[in-house]
């Protein structure tokens, strides 16, 4: 082969180069899971924590789509649990604080979602109208 | 392996088409399966076609800071002082702005000193809804109400170019910093989204009348089915002489006027 001594060396340094990223984050430890307050008057979200925490803004889309172009406005849950299907009322009614749950998970997965440029919870209001 | 070219668009075409129709079928929500299902509230107030009537000969216009102030403040409309920028759900002209195209000249003076209650007139034709690219403006099948769907807005502003009637506002500013007193149970908007009176659907899903209809206390705005010809809104309709803003364009307002 012609020019051996710098081929072979070339491929291995651009083979370690390219999978350092996979070494590199191997080595290190994954950040521990965020501390989310638990709402205090419920034991259990609309459907399973499960459902919920890998499809609650699904199901949020859903709900706002049903409640502004259908006029729907009850969600029965697969437990059998009705619920008014209003972010304000029923979400935020058990999470109070926004900061101390959703922004939290959010946080942790470098997720900005911007439900809170419209949506206000109880809290961010009372403290007046300076966002 | 060689393909001709009449081959090869064909299938291109064929292939984009397909990847086009797809998520465009039915409504987004069936996509995810809800564990759950949905209903309509016990205690929505129901109609086919919901329409007001304003009464200007019960309207004298000087409370009318109450009826604009409720609407106002439980939508979160904000206040903003510089005229352009304003934001307005509920508002008055005078006649020659709400009624352009009747006759200005003559007027009586019983009008012309009138300043007139103006809205959305939740057309039965809406052209703001033909000319929203995203659907963030509709009409729902239900009831009538022309609604819009703020997340789905993209701050175009074809629909107030669309609207005859001026009844649309956009957010210029980021509004929060001007709503005087916010109500948490009601989202406020951001900077960048048009928007307008709802003809309070999130009152009507809960057995509600309008915040408007509710607060005048002259009984000057009556609310109710134009598609039930015993409604109370029917009989007057009936029973007094109306008009309706610009009836000539073909929109056909919700919203009529006794003077
Ligand atoms: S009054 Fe304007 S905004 Fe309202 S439905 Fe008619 S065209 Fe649309
Ligand atoms: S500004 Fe928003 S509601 Fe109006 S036409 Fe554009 S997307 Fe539709």
């Amino acid at each position: 082969m012609y020019g051996k001594r710098w081929v072979i060396p070339g491929m291995i340094l651009f083979v370690a180069l390219a999978a350092f990223p996979f070494y590199w984050y191997a080595v290190g430890k994954d950040k521990p899971f965020p501390q989310l307050e638990m709402p205090k008057n419920a034991k259990a979200c609309v459907e399973k924590t499960p459902f919920m925490r890998a499809n609650h803004m699904r199901l949020l889309d859903a709900w706002r789509i049903a409640v502004v172009r259908d006029n729907l406005f009850v969600y029965t849950a697969a437990s059998g649990k009705t619920f008014e299907m209003n972010l304000h009322k029923t979400c935020l009614g058990c999470h109070t604080s926004t900061e101390k749950f959703c922004d939290r998970c959010h946080t942790y997965n470098d997720v900005t979602p911007p439900c809170w440029e419209c949506h206000l919870q109880t809290e961010t209001a009372s403290k007046g109208s300076a966002s | 392996m060689t393909i001709s070219r009449r081959k090869f668009l064909k299938t291109t075409s064929v292939s984009c088409l397909a990847l086009a129709a797809g998520p465009s079928l039915g409504h987004g929500y069936e996509l995810l399966e809800l564990p759950g299902r949905m209903s309509k509230g016990p205690e929505e107030l129901k109609a086919k076609r919901w329409g007001m009537v304003v009464d200007m000969r019960k309207c004298d216009g000087r409370c009318t800071e109450d009826c604009i102030g409720v609407c106002h403040e439980i939508h979160n409309v904000p206040f903003i002082p510089e005229a352009e920028h304003q934001v307005m759900w509920l508002f008055q002209e005078p006649y020659e702005n709400a009624f352009p195209d009747r006759s200005r000249e003559l007027v009586s003076k019983v009008l012309k000193n009138r300043r007139f209650l103006l809205l959305c007139n939740h057309c039965d034709d809406p052209p703001c809804v033909r000319a929203c690219p995203t659907q963030a403006t509709f009409k729902r099948e239900k009831d009538g109400i022309v609604m819009m769907d703020y997340h789905r807005c993209i701050g175009c502003r074809f629909c107030m170019a669309a609207c005859p009637y001026g009844s649309r506002s956009f957010n210029f500013r980021d509004p929060r910093p001007y709503v005087r007193k916010i109500n948490p149970a009601f989202p406020t908007r951001r900077r960048g989204v048009v928007e307008k009176c709802n003809f309070c659907q999130e009152r009507l899903e809960v057995g509600k009348m309008p915040a408007c209809v509710e607060t005048c206390k002259k009984g000057a705005l009556v609310f109710g089915d134009l598609d039930d010809p015993d409604s109370e809104i029917r009989r007057i309709l009936a029973e007094s002489p109306h008009v309706r803003r610009k009836p000539e364009l073909g929109t056909r307002p919700s919203v009529f006027y006794l003077f």
